[in-house]
């Protein structure tokens, strides 16, 4: 066995999170061509002042302002991955560094309702897979929890690094519930959903009854309950995990029977075989998160999984999200819309539904846009930001220039030049 | 794209009862046989897949046919991956639609010494004999780091630690050798029969290739310690995330590095990843494959390897197409013993070939059209039943 000696050598150490800066009170991009209300359009400039987008259009006033070209460049919003566990898991297989599991004791004891566990309370933005997903042009991330039938509250964050103040931006986002098979039982997962929204109706009429002791207990833990509060009156979309398409059949009828649901916004995600019931997620307008790189099958509730899912969902007007559905993977998000447009889909309708659709869908309006008043989170392509030889140019979050700098790129620098040599 | 240097375009590639009988720029001037018309389009070899679990760990995942580890001791030369394949697994043609034509299956990496792997010709079958490769050899799947510790670590018996995963090596290999001593100095006629040290032969004698799952650098060291030790050959590393920190060492002693071009993270050995692991092992001398160890990531080989390709450039690593497509091809090839029968259009190679309808290291190209031995096994103008009996009837009841 021959020996390896590292050559000792100094390496700076640079904290990710102070090298955001801003150069200039206002920047100007120019002769780009710019991802505006959906469409790419040729020859744009964007302003950016502060964390916000101030003027975009074929002119805009450049006075005092740092002015870049990129002529031959695309700049879309920075990219909405919209179900993620990036800043909540570190090392997936160590458990002391995976957050997303929102077990408390003052659950049910299969721990099924989660919904007032505030999961954005665990997310770590200075994690070294914000640094490596957001240099792959991720500029904002729905944090998701994972189990139990109602998993509790999704966050949306923007990839900015520094505090939980800066970064989180809409806490809760979501609701986030999981019905289907595997290990538990799938008709006992509607039942929990039901009775707890059932009982968060009730809840809203007799919420003083109950704090009087003149209302018998309810299933649903009081917190709970009152954190479905918002899911109810349809200010806080209800984000569902599943892919059977019998299971969001029964999802839908199941709302749609029950009273005091009317006004709750349903979002599907996975959507495995949503392309099946595409007809009346279409006619209700509910939005559907889907990996396209979904196509083998995995459980027995995708068996019906297509590579032309999103493809078939976008041609029926169901709004469409695409998502890596995970966490280190998250930075494969534009592979993964590529491949949509590879099964089918419209490059334009990838680009949204990375972009605007998942912040419509999630009422955040100045994100996932390039448009005045817009939160300015942006990232300039060399080309076609769907196609893999495309690299970026430049990422702003939140009005700022962030270095090109990752944990992953810190170790192929250091490893740039061969730092071993054999001994004989 | 012949993988072997030359891009013809245009260019023309005949098979003849299987094989390439001829391959060059131009138009092909009266063949006489059946012509499939390409133009505008891409023709490479077919991909080859080293690393991937199909049929072992079937597509629904299900207990009833995860057959991939033999978790019942930590070493278990004596098992062989192909008694394990399920040849139903809709995953098979998953992976033809993506343009593979030759994968190599393996068992999992729970043990330190998980047993046999087969290369197999992509085509449909009832049997995993009738997919084996033709004369491909065997090799031995071995595994270092945390999967073997954890799995009996946690049963409270060894291994439980790396010293412990080393220590079951290097026994597992002294008793293959004295085992040969005792019987003669080669396998032979006269030896006992004995699956486990058959395998374990097999890997000293050099006709079965060791293939090692290893994460780390100081992993794969300390296993290279172990080779030397008992005197074999390590034909591959797989996974090999920290090669990049190693790489002139590995490309020194000719061992294969196999990976991703960007899975990490998912557990702590993995946290050293870069994108350019394959492209800087590459610019080491080294041979880099892209491996998918994944249902999902054998549908899309090409794009797994044009995303190593992108990031090496973009680091700097002088690359030609030419290079990266071997990653999934001729080095490919060579990592499994054959490639002297595939993973180049060369004239007497087999008739392993896809057409793509763009760019193979676009993500917009799909395979239009795969060959294996010059018979179509996926032509997208003309969808198929499934082929594995488990699908049939998804079709009819949707």
């Amino acid at each position: 066995m021959k020996a390896l000696i590292f050559p000792l050598a100094v390496f700076a150490c640079v904290g990710l999170g102070q090298l955001a800066a801003f150069a200039s009170p206002c920047t100007v991009l120019t002769d780009a061509e710019v991802f505006v209300d959906g469409a790419f359009v040729p020859g744009q400039a964007i302003r950016l002042e502060g964390h916000q987008i101030t003027a975009v259009g074929a002119d805009v006033p450049r006075e005092g302002c740092a002015v870049s070209s990129f002529a031959g460049r695309v700049i879309t919003p920075g990219l909405v991955e919209t179900f993620t566990q990036v800043g909540l898991a570190e090392i997936s297989a160590v458990k002391a560094s995976v957050d997303t599991d929102l077990t408390t004791a003052f659950q049910d004891q299969g721990h099924t309702v989660r919904a007032a566990v505030e999961s954005w309370r665990a997310f770590n933005p200075r994690s070294a897979v914000v640094g490596v997903t957001r240099v792959a042009g991720v500029t904002s991330v729905v944090g998701i929890p994972t189990g139990g039938v109602i998993r509790g509250g999704a966050f949306w964050a923007d990839l900015t690094g520094g505090s939980q103040a800066v970064s989180l931006q809409k806490t809760p986002a979501a609701m986030v519930v999981s019905l289907g098979g595997g290990s538990a039982s799938r008709a006992g997962s509607f039942h929990v959903l039901g009775v707890a929204l059932d009982e968060a109706v009730l809840w809203k009429g007799q919420q003083k009854a109950w704090e009087r002791n003149q209302r018998r207990a309810y299933l649903t833990p009081h917190l709970d309950l009152i954190a479905l509060q918002p899911v109810i009156d349809g200010t806080l979309p209800l984000l569902v995990a599943v892919d059977r398409a019998a299971d969001i059949e029964a999802l839908l009828s199941m709302v749609g029977e029950r009273q005091g649901l009317a006004k709750v916004r349903l979002i599907i995600a996975g959507g495995a075989e949503a392309w099946l019931v595409r007809a009346q997620l279409a006619d209700k307008g509910i939005p559907v998160i889907v990996d396209p790189l979904l196509y083998h099958g995995a459980n027995f509730d995708q068996l019906h999984a297509r590579h032309d899912n999103a493809a078939l969902l976008a041609a029926s007007n169901v709004p469409i999200i695409l998502s890596t559905l995970s966490s280190h993977n998250a930075r494969k998000l534009r592979q993964v819309a590529g491949n949509a447009v590879r099964g089918g889909l419209d490059r334009a309708a990838a680009l949204r539904a990375i972009t605007q659709t998942p912040a419509d869908a999630l009422g955040l309006s100045k994100h996932g846009r390039i448009a005045p008043g817009a939160v300015a989170n942006l990232v300039v392509w060399s080309g076609d930001p769907l196609e893999i030889s495309t690299r970026i140019e430049a990422i702003y979050i939140h009005g700022a220039s962030i270095p090109q700098v990752s944990r992953q790129t810190m170790l192929r620098d250091r490893y740039r030049t061969v730092p071993v040599r054999r001994l004989p | 794209m012949t993988a072997n240097g030359d891009v013809f375009a245009p260019g023309y590639v005949v098979v003849e009862r299987g094989r390439i009988a001829a391959v060059g720029a131009g138009a092909l001037v009266g063949s006489g046989g059946r012509t499939i018309d390409a133009t505008g389009k891409f023709v490479t070899p077919g991909l080859i897949d080293v690393h991937s679990h199909l049929g072992v760990y079937p597509k629904p995942g299900a207990q009833a046919h995860s057959d991939g580890n033999e978790a019942t001791d930590p070493t278990t030369p004596q098992v062989w991956a192909e008694h394990s394949v399920w040849p139903q697994d809709p995953g098979f043609q998953r992976a033809a639609e993506g343009g593979v034509t030759t994968l190599h299956i393996l068992p999992g990496s729970a043990n330190l010494i998980g047993g046999r792997g087969v290369t197999l010709h992509l085509r449909p079958a009832l049997g995993s004999r009738g997919m084996r490769f033709p004369g491909a050899p065997d090799s031995l799947k071995m595994a270092c780091g945390e999967n073997p510790k954890r799995v009996y670590g946690g049963r409270k018996r060894s291994p439980s630690t790396r010293m412990g995963n080393v220590a079951g090596h290097r026994a597992a290999f002294l008793k293959a050798k004295a085992y040969r001593a005792k019987h003669g100095k080669a396998a032979s006629d006269k030896m006992p029969r004995d699956l486990g040290m058959e395998s374990l032969i097999g890997v000293l004698e050099g006709r079965v290739l060791a293939q090692v799952h290893c994460y780390r650098a100081d992993d794969m060291l300390s296993f290279l310690q172990v080779a030397d030790e008992m005197g074999f050959e390590v034909r591959a590393f797989h996974h090999a995330l920290e090669a990049y920190k190693i790489r002139t060492f590995l490309a020194a002693r000719a061992a294969a590095v196999a990976t991703w071009a960007d899975w990490w993270g998912f557990k702590l050995e993995a946290n050293d990843a870069i994108q350019e692991n394959a492209a800087f092992v590459h610019e080491a001398g080294g041979r880099s494959v892209i491996h998918s160890d994944s249902a999902e990531g054998i549908q899309r080989l090409n794009q797994e390897a044009a995303k190593a390709y992108h990031s090496g450039l973009a680091a700097g690593v002088k690359l030609e197409e030419n290079d990266a497509l071997r990653w999934v091809t001729h080095n490919a090839a060579w990592m499994l013993g054959i490639e002297k029968e595939v993973g180049t259009l060369e004239v007497g190679k087999r008739g392993d070939i896809v057409v793509w309808d763009a760019h193979p290291f676009s993500v917009y190209a799909r395979a239009a059209l795969v060959l294996v031995d010059g018979v179509v096994t996926h032509d997208v103008e003309k969808p198929v039943a499934p082929w594995s009996d488990f699908e049939l009837g998804l079709e009819v009841v949707r």
